[in-house]
């Protein structure tokens, strides 16, 4: 089940945004084709970044994988939990984020909803 | 683009959820369950891997001997028939063809095991070198390879059924046997730092054996495992891969497989280059801060770039970030280095190669 309370990019993570913070972690698809999640690299708050930025990396076994922001802004907060249990993302994608930016610059064109993010998935097979 | 090569197990990889990747240009299955899992499966259990797409060359001949003394940097005039042995091929230069394992059926008759990968340029060299009596055959699409690892190897083979003889000693096989109907070539070898066999049986009885060990290890908890968790074990067990810790232009002296050269043999294709000393070393690495290690990363010491690592991933069994690299030698007894990680200089200390050995 994809939730339908964010939005979603071609790079795979999504996005919630409330309140003008922006909420953001990788899709169920993301963490499944990366596997076991062992390393998380988080930036720290007070980070600025621009729309499609590398933010964070998140690393399985295999390999490392950047992680990209669809908004532009400031971190104000980190998920630090994941630090210690990188796995979290694996068990729960979609509660386990990793960073909230305040948001500055949205690209809108680059946001899927889910249904549209769904249909993205499917047809890269 | 050349389309994907298939083991005789392909189809069973995709029933069984596998998840299908190029791997040098074979499609096989990097994991089905998660490579954590099926890592720890061999090491507390039993895995099973297809590895059909390793090549296999048979030599015969009345001079099949004197050729592969002359091809290969270790010794086999010690050999009998029924044991494996491992060996490096070399250029003139001392750089490596290959990695192979040897298996002896009679003075005139030898199989050696390639890594895919190379399965073309080895057969080209080899062809290259022939003199006198003796003849290579690719056998490549003939065998169906299959590996069971892990301490309950044995209950499961057990279980599966074996009618005549299984290999006892590590590096010996026995060339026929029957296991659960199929018959098979046995050899207590593998490539996991674990106890167990590979078996190696026609290309059309793979999937039939492959089922009925899975079947059989049900009880035992065994897992099919694919590539990664093939990887991350040899990794741990300190075992190198052609491709990362050597290729044509590292010796094995460099690699630290010293073992498998023998200088006081005759001659032997490479040997003038070995007999110089290494430049390089292969070490081990284990990161004190945060992040992973990957190939490819510059390795520092005293402030100077001595270095690359050759492989690097998080270890399942142990936990945390090695890696191994290879290092300039002058450096190589030294234990505090830095490994640039993402634009990062992280600190390693040395670590002593295999990560992991079983107990």
């Amino acid at each position: 089940m994809t939730p339908k309370d964010r939005k979603y990019t071609r790079d795979h993570e999504w996005v919630l945004i409330e309140d003008g913070k922006a909420r953001i972690g990788i899709s169920d698809h993301a963490q499944h084709a990366l596997g076991d999640i062992v390393f998380v690299e988080l930036p720290a708050v007070g980070d600025g970044f621009k729309p499609g930025d590398s933010f964070a990396v998140v690393e399985s076994v295999k390999a490392a994988s950047e992680i990209y922001t669809p908004v532009g802004g400031e971190v104000v907060e980190v998920n630090e939990a994941l630090e210690a249990e990188p796995e979290r993302i694996n068990a729960d994608p979609y509660g386990a984020f990793l960073a909230v930016i305040a948001v500055a610059e949205l690209d809108e064109a680059a946001l899927l909803d889910a249904d549209a993010y769904d249909a993205f998935v499917a047809s890269e097979g | 683009m050349e389309a994907l090569k298939k083991t005789p197990l392909y189809e069973t990889h995709l029933k069984l959820g596998g998840r299908m990747v190029d791997f040098g240009g074979w499609n096989l299955p990097v994991q089905y369950s998660g490579i954590v899992e099926e890592h720890k499966a061999v090491r507390e259990r039993a895995g099973l891997f297809d590895v059909s797409h390793m090549g296999e060359a048979r030599v015969t001949g009345k001079d099949a001997f004197a050729y592969l003394q002359k091809i290969l940097t270790n010794d086999i005039a010690t050999m009998m028939p029924g044991r494996c042995r491992y060996s490096m091929v070399c250029y003139e230069n001392g750089g490596a063809v290959d990695d192979v394992l040897v298996y002896k059926y009679s003075d005139e008759d030898y199989l050696l095991v390639i890594n895919a990968g190379n399965t073309a340029k080895d057969l080209a060299w080899f062809e290259q070198n022939l003199f006198g009596d003796a003849k290579v055959i690719d056998e490549s699409p003939l065998w169906a390879q299959l590996a069971l690892q892990g301490p309950r190897f044995l209950d499961v083979l057990k279980e599966a059924g074996v009618s005549g003889p299984l290999p006892e000693k590590n590096y010996t096989f026995v060339p026929e046997t029957v296991v659960a109907g199929i018959r098979c070539m046995v050899s207590r070898t593998g490539y996991t730092g674990e106890d167990g066999v590979e078996l190696y049986c026609k290309a059309s009885d793979g999937p039939a054996l492959h089922a009925a060990l899975c079947k059989a290890g049900e009880a035992y908890g065994l897992l099919p495992c694919g590539l990664g968790a093939r990887d991350t074990l040899r990794f741990e067990a300190g075992m190198p891969l052609y491709g990362h810790e050597m290729d044509e232009t590292v010796t094995p002296l460099e690699v630290g497989v010293g073992f498998a050269v023998k200088l006081n043999k005759e001659d032997f294709i490479g040997k003038q280059a070995l007999l110089s000393p290494a430049k390089r070393a292969r070490i081990g690495l284990h990161l004190l801060e945060r992040g992973i290690m990957r190939e490819h990363c510059a390795v520092y010491c005293e402030g100077k770039e001595v270095g690359k690592t050759t492989s690097g991933m998080p270890v399942p069994t142990l936990e945390g970030s090695y890696a191994m690299a290879l290092v300039d030698i002058s450096f190589a007894q030294k234990d505090e280095f830095e490994v640039e990680v993402r634009g990062k200089k992280l600190k390693a200390a040395r670590a002593a190669i295999p990560f992991y050995k079983r107990s």
